[in-house]
C-alpha cells in the first residue's frame, strides 16, 4: 500500500505529538516522586561513607531521612574553606549543591558542601567529615564521598558510584569490598603534603603497610585512575578546610 | 476427521474461543519451540548483563513484558493506518516511548533498580525481541492475537533469563532472591562445612557458560538442529 507523502507527514506528525505529550506528562507526573528518590539515595550515599551499607539498606525511607536529620549537620565553604552562607541573594545549604553542575566551573567559583557526622542530636561531638567526590571515569562521570575522621587525615569510609562504567570491571567501584579498601588510609603523608590514596595497577597484592596505596581493579585501570584524580582533586580543593579543622583540632588537644 | 473440521468451522466463526488451541500455541510456541533466546538467538546481550541476581532479573523481565505486549497491541492498533514507508520509524518511536516510560516508572518509585539496571532498560529499545515480533507478527494480525504472542515471546525471554539468574546467583553469591541459602546450609552442617561461591559465575563469562548448558538440555531434549 503506497501512501501519498501529505499522509506519511500528517501521521507522523500526530505520531510524534502523541507519543511526545504521553512523555512530557509522565515526566511531569512523576518529576516530584523521581526528585525525591534521587535526594533520598543522596542521603544514602553520604551515609554509605560512615556506616556500613546493610545498615542503610535495612531502613526505611524514613527511617534514612530521620537518621540523616538527627545525624548529619552541613556547611557549605568555598576553595579557601570559608563557610558560604548565601551566593547571588539566595540562600545556600549542602543539600542544595549540585555538585556536577559545579564540577562544570573553575575550581575558585565551586562551592563544596561538606557534611559532618556527629553524635545523636550533639552536632558538637563530631565523628566524620564526609566531602563529597566528583570527577571522570573512563565512559562517564565517577562520583562519591569520602568520610575523614577528626584528625583530619584518617579515611573513616568511601562511597564511590559511577554513571556507565564497565559492569564486572570498572564498574567495581561500587562493591562494599572495593570501598573497604580505603578504611584507615591516611591523606597526608609524614611531611604533612597531601598525596591522598592512590589505588594501584593489578590487583592482589597486599597494601596494608603502605597508608597511601590500596589495591587496584584488575581491568579497570582508566577507571582507577579517574578514582585517584578525583581523590586527590577534591581533597585539593578542601585543602583550605581540611588545614583550617585540623589547626583548630590540635589546638583543642594542646 | 471430525475434530478437525470443527476446529475449522470454529475458526471461522467471527468469535473465535478466547483461549483457542491456535491461539495457545501463540503463547506456549516461543517458550520452548521458537524460545527467542535459546533457539533465535536474540536479546543476548541483556539476558548475559542483568542475570548476576534474580531480584534485577525479573524486574528486567517484567519490563520486558509489558513493553512487547504493549508495542504489539499498539502496533497491531495502528496496523491499518502505518504508512509501510515509515513503518520502522513509527514502531522505534512507540517502542522508545514505552521503554522510557518503564524507565520514568522505575525511577520514581524503584531508583535502586533503576539505578542497577541502569542503560539496560533503556536497550530494551534494541533488544530484538521488540522490533522482532512487531515486524512479523503485530503488523499483520488483530490486537488481541498480537498481544499473546507478545506475551509468549516475552514470557519466553523471561523464564530463560531467570533460570541463568537462578544459577548465577546460587552458585556465584550463594543466595537466591538475596537470601543466604549457602550460610543457611552451612549453618546446619556444623561451622567446618563450607561452600564455597564461584566468582566466575558473576562474571559475564558465567552467564555464557550456563545458557549454552540451557541450549544444550533444550535441543538434545527437542531434538532441534540449525539448519
Amino acid at each position: 500500500m503506497q501512501q501519498s507523502n501529505t499522509y506519511i507527514i500528517t501521521f507522523s506528525v500526530i505520531l510524534t505529538v502523541v507519543l511526545g505529550l504521553l512523555l512530557s506528562g509522565t515526566s511531569q507526573l512523576l518529576g516530584p516522586r523521581q526528585k525525591e528518590a534521587i535526594a533520598l539515595d543522596n542521603k544514602k550515599q553520604i551515609l554509605g561513607a560512615v556506616i556500613s551499607g546493610e545498615e542503610i539498606a535495612a531502613m526505611t525511607p524514613q527511617e534514612v531521612n530521620e537518621y540523616y536529620n538527627n545525624r548529619i549537620a552541613s556547611v557549605v565553604v568555598d576553595i579557601n574553606g570559608k563557610e558560604v552562607t548565601e551566593q547571588d541573594g539566595v540562600a545556600v545549604t549542602a543539600e542544595t549543591v549540585d555538585i556536577a553542575k559545579n564540577y562544570k566551573k573553575s575550581a575558585e567559583d565551586r562551592l563544596y558542601p561538606v557534611y559532618i557526622f556527629h553524635g545523636e542530636g550533639n552536632p558538637d561531638e563530631v565523628a566524620n567529615y564526609v566531602l563529597p567526590l566528583y570527577g571522570a571515569g573512563l565512559w562517564d562521570a565517577i562520583w562519591g564521598y569520602i568520610a575523614l575522621d577528626t584528625d583530619m587525615n584518617t579515611v573513616g569510609g568511601i562511597t564511590l558510584a559511577h554513571a556507565g562504567e564497565t559492569p564486572g570491571l570498572g564498574a567495581r567501584i561500587t562493591e562494599p569490598g572495593v570501598q573497604a579498601r580505603y578504611e584507615g588510609k591516611t591523606i597526608f603523608n609524614e611531611s604533612g603534603e597531601l598525596v591522598a590514596v592512590e589505588m594501584q595497577k593489578g590487583e592482589g597484592k597486599d597494601y596494608s603497610d603502605d597508608p597511601h596505596q590500596v589495591d587496584g581493579m584488575s581491568g579497570a585501570t582508566i577507571t582507577a585512575k579517574g578514582v585517584n584524580n578525583m581523590l586527590k582533586n577534591y581533597l585539593g580543593y578542601y585543602k583550605a578546610y581540611i588545614e583550617n579543622k585540623k589547626s583548630s583540632t590540635a589546638v583543642a588537644v594542646l | 476427521m471430525s475434530a478437525e473440521t470443527v476446529e475449522k468451522t470454529i475458526e471461522k466463526k467471527p468469535a473465535e474461543a478466547f483461549l483457542s488451541k491456535r491461539r495457545k500455541k501463540l503463547v506456549s510456541d516461543p517458550l520452548v519451540d521458537e524460545n527467542p533466546i535459546t533457539i533465535q538467538v536474540l536479546g543476548i546481550c541483556s539476558a548475559l548483563a542483568v542475570t548476576t541476581q534474580m531480584k534485577p532479573t525479573l524486574v528486567m523481565a517484567i519490563s520486558v513484558i509489558f513493553v512487547v505486549v504493549m508495542s504489539n497491541l499498539v502496533i497491531s492498533l495502528m496496523r491499518n493506518t502505518i504508512p509501510s514507508r515509515v513503518r520502522i520509524i513509527v514502531q522505534l518511536a512507540v517502542v522508545a516511548t514505552l521503554v522510557t516510560l518503564v524507565s520514568e516508572v522505575l525511577k520514581a518509585f524503584a531508583y535502586d533498580m533503576y539505578k542497577e539496571l541502569s542503560v539496560f532498560v533503556g536497550l530494551i529499545i534494541t533488544n530484538c525481541i521488540v522490533m522482532g515480533r512487531l515486524e512479523a507478527f503485530a503488523l499483520g494480525n488483530k490486537p488481541y492475537d498480537s498481544v499473546l504472542d507478545g506475551f509468549g515471546s516475552a514470557l519466553g525471554y523471561s523464564w530463560i533469563i531467570l533460570t541463568v539468574a537462578f544459577f548465577r546467583e546460587l552458585l556465584g553469591s550463594g543466595a537466591v532472591f538475596g537470601l543466604p541459602i549457602y550460610e543457611s546450609i552451612s549453618s546446619i552442617f556444623g561451622p567446618d562445612f563450607n561452600l564455597a561461591t564461584n566468582g566466575l559465575m558473576v562474571s559475564p563469562v558465567g552467564a555464557f557458560i550456563i545458557l549454552g548448558l540451557i541450549i544444550w538440555v533444550q535441543r538434545t531434549k527437542t531434538g532441534y538442529v540449525e539448519h
